[in-house]
């Protein structure tokens, strides 16, 4: 079998071989749909509110990558301080990891309250600040390893602390940067679905399950959730081929 | 302090440096003292520890000494120059470029007369010299460790420098690829002169590439035993193992372990046998109590 067709016939076929089972699973044990519900049962609900899906979908899609790329921007820049400077490491490093600690579910109303009324901003503040932690730790990470020859090789001619910084501690910190990314876009994603279910505000798919949830349309729970799992997905390998593009050299292609 | 230009290439007078340490300062360097005429090979031996690295990251101009002067070329040596070009014995190559890319590296920061085909061209002709014919486009992690080190020197004299200021660049290689890479050092000297400076822990390595070499004390260091290598004409692997160098083998040896603090100079105990006293050598005057 050669490396494409299974690429696209394996995951097709575990996906497949889940679905029938759980179809099977529900049926063999008649569960209700309030308990269970099956695959047959979403596609209906998906036909029905096929236009919500799509706008709901893009809500949450929109505020998560405007809250991720914030977390780009601030995190490397949070790393690069710390990465350069280690009085800012040592100083910074507690508030931090303190900062990270706290369940963004209790932010959440806090920053509801805060924000009164502006919940595309919320919903991006919060995105943001559950994502932005691993970006900061692996860019200083990545500064701060650097080995002392990477910079004396330009530095023995001469050159200063930008042109290495761009010429060397940059690039090679990239292949740590996209590994952050990848943990940082499903934080980022969870954050978004946290503001939108525990802070309802009729935007994106967390007020889809909402509707769900208090019209007892169980089905919809989980149709919901399938289109989270997708946009997830969706998100997951953006990252990957980013990192392709940008990072393909730290891969080793098998010999 | 002398302040008269030098007529070395490289001269360091009187060199003291000491590092920073919680425990307090740690001398290093103690009056060292060491020239290196034009376009000569000198290489530098002493026991692990003794401050070998520091003395390249002071010839490069990366740190500034105590005390004392270093000068390259009848300039003094305050900061980095683009005239000096420096390989470790890490090969350093940066995997995201390609060799070609790596060895043209320094001439994106170093201001060139080369254009940038003539810049390519002589990267390629390196490569050749090296024998990594073929491989210019090809990623640093599909090369072998001899192979990489051969790029990483291609590297560090692509910038035409006055000064190759080598870190034990052939430390880390098996013994076949490192006596390849020796014999590559000088055809490339062949091909255009330059003034070298090598750290080294084999003593082989050091008669076979040098025309001098500089025996270290223990820590702090000073220049405790100049040997001149006095093998005509080009030299073959055969070489060392002529009677000739293995009487300078056999001094460094005994200098080295003086330098360890092992044998006492000019001991009279029975068990180490005397060093053969080579004609062309001079202790320097002063080095020992």
């Amino acid at each position: 079998m050669n490396d494409t067709a299974r690429k696209v016939l394996a995951p097709t076929l575990f996906i497949v071989a889940i679905l029938a089972f759980w179809e099977w699973a529900v049926w063999y044990n008649e569960l209700p749909d309030f308990r269970m519900a099956s695959p047959s049962d979403l596609i209906p609900r998906y036909i029905q509110f096929w236009d919500l899906f799509l706008i709901k979908s893009w809500e949450t899609l929109w505020r998560t990558v405007v809250g991720l790329a914030l977390a780009v921007v601030v995190g490397t820049l949070f790393g690069m301080i710390m990465g350069f400077s280690r009085f800012a490491r040592e100083g910074l490093y507690p508030i931090l990891v303190g900062f990270n600690a706290i369940p963004k579910a209790t932010v959440v109303p806090i920053v509801a309250l805060m924000f009164v009324g502006q919940h595309d901003f919320n919903t991006v503040l919060i995105a943001f600040m559950i994502s932005f932690f691993p970006i900061a730790v692996s860019v200083s990470i990545g500064l701060s390893t650097l080995e002392p020859e990477y910079r004396d090789i330009l530095r023995s001619l001469g050159a200063s602390q930008a042109t290495i910084f761009w010429k060397i501690a940059l690039p090679k910190t990239l292949p740590e940067f996209f590994g952050a990314l990848k943990v940082a876009v499903t934080l980022a994603f969870i954050g978004t679905n946290l503001m939108e279910i525990v802070s309802p505000h009729g935007r994106g798919l967390g007020d889809l399950f909402d509707s769900g949830r208090i019209s007892a349309d169980y089905p919809l729970m989980f149709a919901v959730l399938f289109a989270l799992a997708a946009l997830g997905i969706l998100l997951f390998y953006v990252v990957v081929f980013l990192e392709r593009i940008f990072a393909g050299w730290a891969e080793r292609s098998p010999v | 302090m002398q302040t008269d230009p030098s007529h070395y290439m490289i001269e360091l007078r009187e060199v003291t440096h000491a590092y920073k340490t919680k425990a307090g300062p740690l001398p290093v360097l103690d009056n060292l003292s060491l020239k290196v005429p034009e376009n000569s090979f000198c290489a530098v031996v002493g026991p692990s520890g003794c401050g070998k690295s520091t003395l390249t990251r002071l010839v490069s101009g990366l740190m500034k000494p105590n005390e004392g002067q270093v000068w390259l070329h009848n300039t003094l040596v305050t900061s980095p120059r683009p005239t000096v070009g420096m390989a470790f014995q890490n090969p350093v190559l940066l995997e995201w470029r390609t060799i070609l890319q790596n060895v043209l590296l320094p001439l994106e920061i170093v201001k060139s007369p080369m254009s940038k085909a003539q810049a390519t061209e002589r990267a390629h002709h390196l490569l050749d010299l090296v024998g990594l014919t073929g491989f210019a486009e090809k990623r640093p992690s599909e090369l072998s460790g001899g192979m990489r080190q051969r790029a990483s020197l291609c590297r560090s004299i692509i910038h035409k420098p006055d000064v190759l200021i080598l870190d034990e660049p052939f430390g880390a290689l098996d013994a076949f690829t490192r006596e390849d890479l020796w014999c590559t050092m000088h055809d490339l000297r062949e091909q255009e002169p330059f003034t070298c400076m090598l750290i080294t822990h084999d003593l082989r390595e050091s008669v076979f590439l040098a025309d001098q070499v500089v025996v270290m004390s223990g820590r702090p260091a000073h220049a405790q035993y100049v040997l001149d290598v006095d093998i005509p004409g080009k030299r073959t692997l055969d070489d060392l193992y002529a009677p000739r160098s293995v009487e300078m083998l056999a001094t460094l040896r005994h200098q080295i372990q003086v330098a360890q603090g092992r044998t006492a100079e000019g001991d009279d105990a029975p068990s180490p046998p005397p060093p053969p006293k080579p004609a062309r050598s001079k202790p320097i005057p002063g080095a020992m109590q």
